[in-house]
């Protein structure tokens, strides 16, 4: 018997609520705040049991008021709190873009640095669940996009237990977009699991041939691909970006320094998405280093279907991501 | 009844409102001269209704109001000279010239704004008196926007919200009759604000925002019921502004009648007339207010002229608190 770490088994849905309820009995100032967050035990079941352990002054089942409750999170935060903000799903997010963006974002800068907004708000993205238009879409290069935002997204069980100790402890605001297929994933997390690094981009897998750039629910998709890649003699490296703002050019940079081919897998639509943006940048400052042209998987430029061979037609795929990597191979 | 007693306290709020008059006339002609640019929104005739609420407050409440807020700054105790040089989009600016006149923010007097999405700062401000309720604080937090954020759905949601928590924000709605150029009869069903906030089960009453002294009289009210526990409370000041929105605005939607009459009911009349009939505003003690208000506005806009401009190289400091833009 060695002193290695203990591990524990739990699903991704139970490691961000344990994150939080850690957060809690860490410090006083930490609440969470949200539609039905309390009695319901949150909309995908996150934060089930905390209302009975923590009661509602610090679990506050909000009414459906997106700007209100989100902006009071800013509020709050500024008064001295913790707040941490659920909102259901990233749609519904759009109703309190105005806190977000205009006030959340822009307030330190417009204040010449007197104040810092510490809010977290986490909320679910993402399609796979059959839940048609308005409950699957992933915006993150919205959010990712605003200068004043930190965008994090855990793709593991571990990062899902470890950002939001990293994101409290941040004193502008974070937003954790949680993809909604992950909840039900399970893994091995030390038991004593703490916070993790939000500065850099973690390396999944180790590879010489390819880089996959990825982050959030495509990092399963794209680890099958990997494995029926190396099945085939491939050696496909996997960044999982994990902080969407600010992103870490570095770590990907420095694999396609290596791979000399990249490809960018991305459930947000193509036009606009941060697969762009990782693309771009690796054509600002990799170019001489790449064999082939950069390529994208996204998702394709419809709102996300209901019937489910469409919907799965509509995301990125393990056989869209090994075709891609076909190409940027033989493009070389 | 002897005036004696509160006769400072009355000549403050005059010489209150007059500073904050004389500042603004000052900018209409510091924007004229391209000194201040942007958007510029004056709040000329609706003094008594910063003066009158602010005048009630304690330094550890809090503050939020919209982007014509010189006034609320002024009446809060942001220093003059640094408002003024924010104007002039100076370093030495309240904001180190990164918010101008419509978003003028002072740790040290609790003033988060200057907020320039009409309804914007109401939810802001729920969050404050949240956060002073969770920390068993006593503090209130005076909340001002116009009559058209009860256009918006933020003034709903964050109504609800204050009153279903019972938390302590004083709503101060400035009902200057126009919402940009539109008249409060053809954007609200109800113009009845009142009515609107006591849906909500909110204890609201409306004042003559031009009587410096009843508002402060119903703000003094308001604060102790807030302060005590009761929730959140809505003030309508029933207030005109003299000027156009901005300076953008020709003002091609009101009556030029309709501004005079208003124009009778300037709070610095109402006020004064009172005052010089009581004796208590004389010849002298006018002159020696003006002239002192006069000097402190120079005094600003040297300091605003003196003032450096922040370095380009500084661009992307605030935005965030450990790193820069990346």
């Amino acid at each position: 018997m060695t002193t290695a770490t203990q591990t524990v088994r739990m699903t991704y849905r139970e490691a961000v609520r344990e994150a939080i309820r850690d957060a809690m009995r860490r410090d006083e100032r930490v609440f969470l705040m949200g539609e039905d967050v309390g009695r319901y035990g949150g909309g995908f079941g996150v934060s089930l049991g905390l209302l009975e352990e923590f009661g509602e002054r610090r679990i506050r089942d909000a009414p459906l008021s997106e700007s209100a409750f989100v902006g009071a999170g800013i509020g709050a935060a500024l008064g001295g709190m913790r707040p941490i903000v659920e909102i259901m799903t990233v749609n519904f997010s759009l109703l309190a873009l105005d806190q977000i963006v205009n006030t959340a974002a822009a307030l330190r800068h417009m204040s010449g640095g007197q104040f810092n907004v510490p809010l977290v708000i986490r909320m679910t993205t993402g399609a796979g669940r059959q839940l048609a238009a308005q409950h699957s879409h992933s915006l993150e290069s919205w959010y990712a996009h605003v200068p004043g935002l930190r965008v994090v997204e855990p793709a593991t069980v571990a990062d899902a237990r470890g950002m939001l100790w990293t994101a409290l402890e941040d004193p502008d605001p974070v937003v954790i977009f949680e993809h909604g297929s992950l909840y039900g994933v399970d893994d091995e997390i030390a038991a004593d699991a703490g916070p993790v690094d939000l500065d850099r981009a973690a390396v999944r897998r180790a590879g010489d041939d390819v880089t996959l750039i990825t982050y959030g629910g495509s990092l399963p998709v794209v680890l099958a691909a990997t494995d029926q890649l190396a099945a085939d003699g491939v050696a496909a490296e996997v960044i999982d970006l994990r902080t969407l703002r600010p992103l870490d050019t570095a770590t990907v940079l420095a694999s396609v320094a290596r791979t000399h081919r990249a490809v960018v897998v991305d459930e947000g639509w193509r036009s606009g998405s941060l697969a762009a943006e990782v693309s771009a940048r690796l054509m600002e400052e990799a170019f001489y280093d790449l064999d082939a042209p950069v390529q994208r998987v996204c998702s394709a430029e419809v709102p996300i279907p209901y019937a489910r061979h469409l919907e799965l037609a509509a995301l990125p795929s393990t056989a869209r991501v090994v075709a891609a990597v076909r190409e940027v191979l033989d493009g070389g | 009844m002897t005036a004696a007693p509160d006769a400072g306290r009355r000549i403050d709020l005059y010489r209150s409102m007059l500073r904050i008059r004389r500042f603004e006339e000052r900018c209409v002609e510091l924007y004229s001269a391209s000194k201040i640019r942007g958007f510029l929104h004056l709040y000329i005739g609706e003094e008594a209704v910063a003066v009158g609420v602010l005048n009630r407050l304690r330094p550890d409440d809090s503050v939020v109001a919209t982007y014509r807020e010189h006034g609320h700054a002024l009446a809060r105790g942001v220093p003059m000279d640094a408002v003024m040089a924010e104007m002039f989009g100076r370093a030495e600016g309240v904001c180190r010239g990164r918010g101008g006149s419509m978003h003028l923010f002072h740790a040290p007097s609790r003033l988060y704004g200057g907020n320039a999405i009409v309804g914007g700062g109401l939810p802001l401000a729920v969050g404050l008196a949240l956060a002073d309720a969770m920390q068993d604080r006593d503090g209130v937090t005076a909340c001002f926007f116009g009559e058209g954020a009860i256009a918006e759905g933020e003034f709903h949601e964050s109504m609800n919200l204050a009153a279903l928590w019972r938390l302590p924000v004083l709503f101060v709605c400035e009902n200057n009759l126009y919402a940009m150029g539109t008249a409060l009869d053809r954007s609200e069903s109800e113009t009845n604000l009142s009515v609107k906030a006591a849906s909500y089960e909110v204890p609201a009453w409306s004042v003559d925002g031009m009587d410096v002294e009843a508002v402060s009289e119903a703000a003094h009210r308001a604060v102790e019921l807030v302060r005590d526990g009761t929730g959140p409370v809505f003030l309508e000041a029933r207030t005109y502004r003299f000027r156009a929105h901005s300076m953008y605005d020709p003002d091609r939607y009101r009556d030029k009648a309709e501004i005079e009459h208003w124009k009778e009911r300037d709070p610095l009349l109402v006020l004064g007339d009172r005052l010089r009939d009581q004796g208590l505003l004389t010849d002298d003690v006018q002159a020696g207010m003006e002239r002192d208000i006069g000097a402190e506005v120079d005094a600003a806009v040297a300091y605003a002229e003196a003032g450096t401009d922040e370095p380009v190289e500084s661009l992307t400091e605030f935005v965030t608190t450990q790193r820069g833009a990346r």
